[in-house]
């Protein structure tokens, strides 16, 4: 009897995806991508497929009405956009408002490739002006010299 | 000098990109239906099924679609602000009434009063989508020749009504 019950629940709980409309697999394929190209306007950083909220659900139904109805996903999404703006999809469009979004990446990446090469060539010319004299470096030798018999002193200690 | 001025310029331009992202409200998307015709719709009232309510109908006169729901808990908020603003008559209001069952829904009205010169039954939400509802209520204003000309994600105040319904409506009918 238990086991019956488990059965009969497992049957039950199989996937939120069985909304009403049966598709065949290419066009639950299709569905698929679509949900996970549309943002849900209710939970703002989920997409409908993710997402299990009223809103999710019946626009995931819309799709598949429209995918059985035999539109292509391009006119699905754009009947998306027609209601619900650029927002709902997932991936914004390169459209004039938005290249500052696309370019600013680059822009910040070229700008900090800049600055590094600035910073480097800055640090090369400190290195280089730094010469010493003949006496510094005869003093130099003198000091090291001397701290490496210290530092056999103390070895044997 | 040099020093400061440039930690100080990023800090400035940091500033105004965070106050920015303060005073915007994520909610609040910008709809792509304003100024554009509103969707086209048929459905029963809500109180009598057998009458229909379609977009033609309403054309004529400046109109206020006021999406709500029984289930809706923001609703509860807006709507004395709703029926107060009824009183005065300047504007028909039409209740969209959003995923919800007629029961609840027509109880709803008869307990908390009714604002609405009649509720268009969407229990389906389709009429929803077309009006690109995502977070009840919303209200949308309508000019004389069915075009979208503002609209309202989250409750109506009694600010909004004064400040931007009101004067728009006036602007409308004049």
């Amino acid at each position: 009897m238990k086991r019956f019950a488990i059965v009969i629940c497992l049957i039950l709980s199989t996937s939120v995806w069985a909304e009403e409309t049966k598709l065949d697999a290419a066009g639950e394929e299709r569905v698929k991508g679509l949900a996970h190209e549309l943002r849900c306007l209710v939970c703002q950083n989920q997409t409908i497929a993710d997402s299990n909220a009223d809103l999710a659900i019946d626009l995931r139904t819309q799709i598949r009405e429209q995918i059985q109805a035999g539109k292509t996903d391009a006119q699905i999404k754009d009947y998306m956009v027609a209601r619900f703006g650029d927002f709902v999809l997932y991936r914004p469009p390169v459209q004039s408002n938005t290249i500052l979004l696309w370019v600013a990446p680059f822009l910040l990446l070229i700008g900090g490739i800049g600055f590094l090469f600035w910073q480097l060539s800055k640090r090369r010319k400190l290195i280089t002006t730094q010469q010493f004299s003949a006496e510094e470096n005869q003093r130099a030798d003198a000091l090291l010299k001397n701290s490496a018999a210290n530092d056999s002193i103390n070895n044997k200690s | 000098m040099g020093k400061f001025l440039i930690p100080l310029a990023i800090f400035v331009v940091l500033a105004i990109f965070l106050g920015r992202g303060l005073s915007l409200d994520p909610k609040e998307i910008p709809s792509p239906l304003i100024d554009k015709p509103a969707p086209v719709f048929s459905l029963s009232q809500l109180d009598k099924p057998e009458q229909m309510i379609g977009t033609e109908q309403l054309r004529g006169q400046v109109w206020i679609l006021n999406v709500w729901a029984s289930w809706c808990v923001a609703c509860r908020d807006e709507h004395p602000v709703l029926v107060e603003f009824s009183k005065a008559n300047t504007v028909p209001i039409y209740g969209l009434n959003y995923k919800d069952k007629r029961e609840p829904a027509m109880n709803w009205l008869q307990q908390l009063g009714n604002p609405y010169t009649a509720s268009i039954f969407d229990e389906k939400g389709r009429v929803g989508i077309d009006f690109g509802v995502y977070g009840v209520p919303e209200t949308f204003v309508i000019d004389k020749q069915g075009v979208i000309r503002y609209k309202k994600t989250g409750p109506v105040t009694q600010e909004t009504i004064q400040t931007k319904i009101l004067p728009l409506v006036k602007k409308l009918q004049g």
